[in-house]
Order: C-alpha cells, then structure tokens, then sequence
C-alpha cells in the first residue's frame, strides 16, 4: 500500500468521525430543543399559578379594627325599648364620626378628621344600626366592635406596614398623616387581621372592602344550570342519532358538517347569536343566566356531542348484535344496552363541556351580563353576573385592592375547574370500559 | 298562575297519566291470562298515555305564549280612536306602550287622553282573559290527550311502535339545532350586516385605512362621522396572530415531538398534563395575566433598553418607545395559550406516521432527529399545516386576552410595541352596554362578526380538509 493511498483513507476516516460526531451534535441539539420546549410550557404553567396566587393569596385575609363604642342613650336619642323605626331614623353616620373623635381627641382639623373616618369602611354607620336593629338591648352598654377596615388601610396594613419599606416601594396610596395613624391603630392594639368571610358571603360592591364573589357564583351556578339542563340531553340525542340511526344521507352529513364547524366557532359569535337571536329577536330580557344558559348550550353542544359520539362508538358491535339477536327493538338495544354502557363516556364529555361552559366570557360579556350587580340572583331570570365576567370587571377597576380581589376570583375559578376537570379524569379511569 | 307553575302541573299530570296507564295495562292485561298476552309491554301503554297528556299540552302553551302578545296588541290597535292609528309606527309604539303601562297601573304622568281608556280597558280585560284561560285550557287538553291515551291501551293495540316513533321524532329535532344554530348565526350577522353596508359602502369598509367608530348624536354636529375601515383591525389581528403562533408553533410543534418520539412513558405521563393544564386554563385569566403582569413587564424591559441606549448612545434604542397595551404582551400570551392547542394536534398527527416509515429511516442508519426532520416531519407536513391553520383561526377568534391586554386605538401599525386592537375587541366594545339597534356602531360589530365568521370557517374548512386527506394517505 501506498503513503498515498494510507493517507487518503485516514483522511476519510477522520472525515467520517468528525461527520458522525456533528451529526450525534445534530441529535442532541435536537433533543435538548424539545426538552426547552416543554421546559418553557411547563414554567408558564408555573409562572401562571404563582403570578396567581401571589397575588391573590392577601385578599383571602382582611383586616378589622376593634373599635371599642359606646352606645350611649344620650348620643344615639335612643333606649332600649325604641321601636325599629325609631331605631332606623337615628343618626348613626354623626354617632359614629363622633365615636371615633373621641378615641382621637388630637385629631384636629378637616382633612385629618375626614382622614381618620376614611380608615373604616364607608358601611360602618350601617353596620352599626343594623347591630342595634339586632338586639336594641345594647343601646346604653359599651361594646367592642369589630369593623372592616377600608380597602386602603387594609392594603396598607397587609403589605407594606411595618416591613420596614422606603416610601416609594409601599403600595396604596394613603398619605403619610393616614399612615401614621395605621401606626396609632396598630399600637393602640386594635387592628385584627382575619379570613375574609366576606369575600364569600357578599355580592359585588364598589367598595373593595365588601366585595364579594357570592352573586357572580350563584349566577354562574344558574347559568350551569340551564345549560347542563338543556345540553345534556339534547346533546346525548343529538350523538345517538348520528351514531345509532340515522341512515347515510346528505342531511345527516351536513349536521355532520355543521357540529364540526360549530366545535371551531370563536365564542365571540355565539354572543352576537345570543344578541341578535334571544334578546333582539325574541325580546329575552338582558344580563340574565336564562339567556346565558341558552347562549353556552348552544355553545359546548358541539363539545359533548363529539365525545358522546366517542362513547357509543366504543361500545362494541356485539353488544349490539346480542340485544337484536334476543328479539329487542332497535330503541331497546339502544336504551337499554348502548347508551347505559356509553354513559361513563358522556358524562366525561359533558364535565369538560361545562368546565368550558364555565370559564368563557367574551359570549356572556355580549348579552349584557356586565352590568353592576349587588344583588345576588335567586332565580335564572333576576339579572346577575357570572364568575369569568366578575374577574374581568374587577381588573378593570382602578383600586389596588381590586387586583387582590380579581387573582383571588381567579383562584376560586381555577379551583372549580381543577376540581371539574379532576373529576372527569376519575370517572374516565373508574368507569370507562375497555372492550 | 305563573308559566312555571303551569309547566310544572302539566309535568306532574303527565307522570300521574303514566302511572295510571301502567295499572291500566295491568287491568287490561289480567283477564287475558297476564302481561305477556299484551302485544307491549305495559311501560310502552303507561308511556303512551303520559306523552298523550304532555305533547298536546306543550304544543298549547308554546304556541299560546308565542302568539297572544301579537293577537292582543292587535285588538287592542281596533279599539284605538282613529288618531293613533294613523301615527307612524315608531309613534305608535311609545302610545303603546303607555297604554301598556297605564294597564298595568303604573302611573307614568304621561297624559294619555280619555279616549285611550276604552284601548286600556280593552287590554287589561284581554290580559285578564288570556291569563285565566290558558291554564283552562292547557288542562283541558291534558286531560282529554289523557283520556285519548287511556283509550289506546288495548291487548291488540302495539304501544311500543308509536312510543318509538316519538322517540325516534325527539332524537332528530335534537340533533336539527345545530343546524339550526349554523343558520342562526349566519342570519343574524348576515342580516345586521346587510343594514350595515346599506350604511356604509362595501368597499369603504373592506379597504378603508381608517377605523373610529364615533357615530355623531346631534345630526349638526362635525367631525364625528365615523369611519369603518376594516384595514387597521386585520392588520392588528394579524398581528397578534402571527406573534402567537411564533411563539405555540415551535414550542408545542418540538414538545409534540419530544413527548411522542424520544420521552419515556412516565415523563410524558406528566408532562403532557402539565402542558394541558394551560388548555384549560380560562381565557380570561390569561387575559388578567397579560394585563397586569406581562404588559407591564415588557413595558419596564423597554424603557430599562432605552434609557441604556440613551446613556450609551444608540439613537435607535433611545428613541425606543413601548406601549402598555403593547401587542407583544397580548400575543406572547395568546401564544401560551395555544401551545397545548398545537401540541396535542401535532401529537396525533405524528403518532399517526406509520412505524414501518420510522424502521426503514433507521434501518438505513440515520440517527433519531434525522429519522424525525428527514422522514416523519415530510409525513406528517400536511396534519401539522392543518393543525397550525386551526391554531390560526382559534388565535384569530380569540377575544378576552385581547380584549384586556390590547388597545381600543385602532393604530395601522407592525410594530410589536405600539398598542393595536383587533377584530374581536372591536365587537365587544361596540357591544358592551346599551345600544340601539339602528346605529351604524352597534351595526358595524354584526359586520366585523360576519367578517370573523368566514375567516374562521375558512380556515376551519381548509384545514379539515388537508388533515382528513392527510389521514386517508395512511389509513
């Protein structure tokens, strides 16, 4: 062998070695571009929730100061054995200012005096009567009240007071008099923090502080309702048609056609349906849960159709075939045999249908159901507001203690629909077949 | 008597007329020698009769509360003086309605004259009559389908065929209305949408450059005309589509492909989840998560770039200027959100390449990623086009993030920083709280939907087609 001929196949080698090693480069690279990739998806799960929660995590507690009052005869005009009217005709707002003057006698001044009130929530005189309503018998006595705190000072008092924060890091926008009589209210011992009962038991409010959610999930609750009421059994019709009966002709085709393209419809346009079809055309009244119902059936049909057709189409031929063998009729065989074996499957379906259901906004924002409720609906047809739509109103409002409010919706929704989508999972694993 | 409590006797009758046809059946049955002499089963006879005395009665009630508003108001029109009805119709409208009010007894200080009483009079006796006499009847004909069905319950007569018919009749009215929803939506935007352009010209609308939706409310004023140029809406939509799907495409087109080509069965059996939780997530919440916490991030990331180019100075970088509404922030986040969308289409699509192909590939001795860019990519092309087409339309339909996170000013730009706005925004802002239905403004968001619609059905369309040819190939 020549010098040559060594050399060249060396060089080939070597070649071939440095090709092999770049393409085993190629493979990781390659490899390592999907691992960042899921990587990626899986951090903005993680930022999403955390972002959430951070932020939402303070409005669960609220703060309360323990203000010690007495509900003198002399002050209120009142005594124990007044009547209700009487009771309601009293002057709590200028009892309660005075109140509070008392326990600060060196606030002086105007502004710093219509500081110190705004350190309570604006219902406080009201709250007050409606403890006397209760039991007149405390009218004369001294009682510890504990009232909420105004949406600023318990903004202020939760995140900022006391850590020891430079004036443009603390959030709120009290000014350094109000701060320093956060500062009073803490040493003299009388602000309390608690859970946030009413967060829960209250409807929408202008005032922070009294927010709640309680109306927004009872409309949402209503407007499920419909909708499971309504989509449930036309949608499980609608699949066993097209499964079970009927026969392979144009029509069933173009329903075929029309579910599939109605599954892919922006939600936006079932709104304007809702608006020009329910409310325009047949004159439904706006911002009720009836309307929003009909909107999301129509809405999340296509979704529990596709998986109810799923579900039959997973029952075995066999079974079919054994019914008809043992003299049943065809709506037997279904009835009986098909559609009870199919069930689990459906009402997967129909769980992620109405987690859909659930979680949408632009459709329900369309047929007015934005408006500012305080009232928290009692039937499908008293206007309401639904839990998606709540958070979108609140993150529009200017308050900081809006945007606790909103990520603390936010994380009642995505609890609902973890527990929803859960559930599905388990009936999925517990009760769905494999033939 | 309210409608629910009509509904609800109704319901409870009919279940009292099964439970009576069922010891019917037994009777009947009896002198016979027993159930099996009967041609049905007795639950077919009892079910007979309760759909006997409940279709009849629901027809009645539907077409009754359908059709005596329009019959009242129209005797009621008879018995006006001869002045009201030569007004015109939106005059007569308004005179209706107070006569209504007056009917009712609210007192609406508006002075109707005396003779209007006779109208009001008329419309409180007709209310009145109307609402005593179709609970009459509706029981009436409930208790006469009852007796119909009653009747039927014979040895010889086959219950179970007219049940089954009625069954067989439910199922395909069912499965009608989404047929009848298709063309629900395409009339109603197709129908606004005609009063729209009878407004404004086709064409104005569709190459127009220039979009304020400012209608003037005095007929003297100036300057607020409205312009509806569709122009800077598409642009916008665009896009914040296209940023979107640069951001889903790659990342859940490479996640597909390492979950179903190189993961173990335990890593995909939670990461696949974990990537579906972002499917699941509503669209309002992304829309919360755009706005407050990724809008004002990129906006803090650009001015710390321009005041670094302005201490170093890069003049570009100086004059660098990001918008709180920035379209960026709506599309980075509609592109999360779509990620598991394109992800788990590109995952059937994959796992539906035969594995023969994959054998052959490796067989000649490329590697995995070879096998993958080389072989299975070209494979599965045309479902990964389909897929990212539907991805298109959904990121294209999409209305709360957008709605949150991006701007209402309808700038014609393709700067990612500066604020657009969007088709989808458009409908919801021109439609959120009152309106009228004859504005050009409320109108022009019923042509912007009919707009939307085709597109998405377009590529909805288009992209069933090349996944379901796509399928064909291998199947």
């Amino acid at each position: 062998m020549t010098d040559s001929a060594t050399n060249a196949m060396n060089e080939r080698k070597q070649k071939r070695v440095a090709r092999l090693a770049k393409r085993h480069r190629a493979e990781s690279r390659f490899k390592w571009y999907g691992r960042i990739s899921i990587g990626f998806g899986i951090a903005c799960v993680l930022l999403l929730f955390t972002d959430i929660i951070s932020k939402g995590t303070g409005a669960f507690t609220q703060t309360y100061i323990n203000l010690e009052i007495e509900f003198s005869e002399d002050k209120l005009k009142l005594t124990p054995l007044s009547s209700e009217k009487e009771i309601k005709a009293a002057s709590f707002g200028s009892f309660f200012k005075k109140t509070v003057r008392e326990q600060f006698p060196d606030v002086k001044g105007r502004k710093e005096k219509r500081a110190l009130y705004a350190m309570f929530t604006s219902d406080a005189p009201l709250i007050l009567r409606n403890l006397v309503l209760e039991d007149p018998s405390i009218i004369g006595s001294t009682r510890t009240i504990s009232l909420i705190a105004d949406d600023d000072f318990d903004t202020y008092y939760k995140h900022s007071y006391g850590k020891g924060l430079s004036s443009e890091d603390e959030i709120g926008r009290l000014n350094d008099f109000q701060k320093s009589l956060v500062g009073r209210f803490v040493d003299a011992g009388m602000v309390e923090k608690r859970f946030n009962t009413i967060f829960f038991t209250n409807a929408d409010s202008r005032e922070p502080e009294l927010a709640g959610i309680r109306g927004a999930i009872m409309g949402s609750l209503l407007t499920l309702m419909v909708t499971l009421v309504l989509s449930f059994p036309i949608a499980v019709a609608t699949a066993i048609y097209l499964e079970e009966f009927a026969p392979k002709n144009k029509i069933t085709d173009f329903i075929e056609v029309n579910i599939n393209n109605l599954a892919a419809v922006p939600s936006v346009i079932f709104g304007l349906l809702g608006l020009a079809v329910f409310i325009n055309f047949f004159g439904m009244p706006r911002s009720v849960p009836l309307v929003g119902g009909f909107v999301l059936t129509l809405m999340t049909l296509p979704t529990i159709i596709i998986s109810s057709r799923a579900a039959i189409k997973a029952v075995p031929p066999s079974i079919r075939d054994a019914a008809l063998g043992m003299g049943a009729s065809k709506v037997q065989t279904v009835l009986h045999h098909v559609l009870p074996l199919a069930m689990p499957g459906m009402l997967t379906g129909t769980i992620i249908g109405m987690a859909q259901a659930l979680g949408e906004t632009a459709p329900l924002l369309m047929i007015g159901m934005v408006a500012f409720i305080v009232d928290t609906p009692a039937s499908v047809t008293d206007a309401a507001t639904v839990l998606p739509v709540q958070i979108y109103l609140w993150s529009d409002s200017p308050e900081r203690a809006f945007v606790e409010k909103t990520s603390a919706a936010i994380m009642v929704l995505l609890t609902f629909l973890i527990f929803m989508n859960s559930l599905a999972v388990w009936l999925r694993k517990k009760l769905e077949r494999r033939w | 008597m309210s409608l629910t409590t009509l509904l609800i006797i109704v319901l409870a009758s009919a279940a009292t007329a099964y439970m009576l046809g069922r010891t019917r059946s037994h009777q009947v049955a009896k002198p016979i020698g027993g159930v099996r002499n009967l041609a049905a089963l007795p639950s077919y006879y009892a079910s007979l009769m309760g759909l006997w005395a409940l279709i009849p009665a629901l027809f009645l009630i539907a077409l009754w509360s359908m059709f005596d508003g329009p019959i009242i108001d129209s005797l009621v029109k008879a018995s006006m003086p001869e002045t009201a009805k030569n007004l015109s119709s939106e005059d007569f409208s308004l005179v209706m309605s107070q006569v209504q009010s007056a009917a009712n007894g609210i007192n609406t200080g508006s002075a109707l004259g005396a003779e209007y009483q006779s109208a009001i009079n008329k419309l409180v006796g007709l209310n009145e009559s109307s609402a005593k006499w179709m609970p009459i009847l509706t029981i009436m004909v409930v208790v006469l389908g009852g007796l119909l069905g009653f009747r039927l319950i014979k040895a010889e007569h086959n219950a179970r065929y007219a049940v089954e018919r009625v069954f067989n009749a439910t199922l395909i009215i069912c499965s009608t209305i989404a047929i009848f929803t298709t063309f629900g939506i395409v009339f109603s935007v197709l129908f606004e949408s005609i009063n729209f352009f009878q407004k404004v010209p086709f064409t104005e609308f569709l190459f127009g450059t220039h979009w304020s939706p400012q209608i003037a409310i005095r007929a003297d004023q100036t300057g607020a005309s409205g312009s509806f140029g569709v122009i800077p809406l598409i642009v916008g939509t665009l896009l914040i589509s296209f940023i979107a799907l640069l951001i889903a495409v790659p990342v859940g087109l490479m996640s597909a492909i390492y979950l179903s080509e190189y993961a173990s069965p335990r890593f995909r059996g939670f990461a696949k989840p974990a990537l579906e939780v972002l499917a699941g997530v509503p669209t309002v919440v992304y829309g919360f998560f755009a706005a407050l916490t990724v809008a004002p991030a990129i906006r803090n990331a650009g001015d710390a770039v321009r005041d670094w180019g302005a201490k170093n100075g890069i003049e570009f970088l100086a004059a660098l200027n990001v918008s709180s509404e920035s379209a960026l922030a709506a599309g980075l986040v509609m592109g999360v959100m779509i990620i598991p969308f394109v992800s788990s289409l590109s995952d059937d699509v994959i796992n539906a390449v035969p594995q023969s192909l994959r054998d052959g590939s490796f067989g000649l001795g490329a590697t995995q990623s070879e096998t993958i860019k080389k072989v299975i990519f070209p494979a599965a092309l045309p479902g990964i086009v389909g897929g990212i087409l539907l991805a298109a339309s959904r990121a294209i339909g999409e209305t709360m993030i957008v709605v949150m996170a991006a701007g209402l000013a309808a700038n014609l730009t393709v700067n990612p920083l500066e604020a657009v706005t969007t088709v989808t925004v458009q409908i919801v802002t021109l439609l959120v709280g009152d309106q009228e239905f004859d504005s050009a403004k409320t109108l022009a968001a019923f042509a912007l939907g009919l707009f939307l619609f085709v597109i998405t059905l377009a590529l909805n369309v288009i992209a069933l087609r090349v996944v379901k040819k796509y399928r064909e190939q291998y199947d």
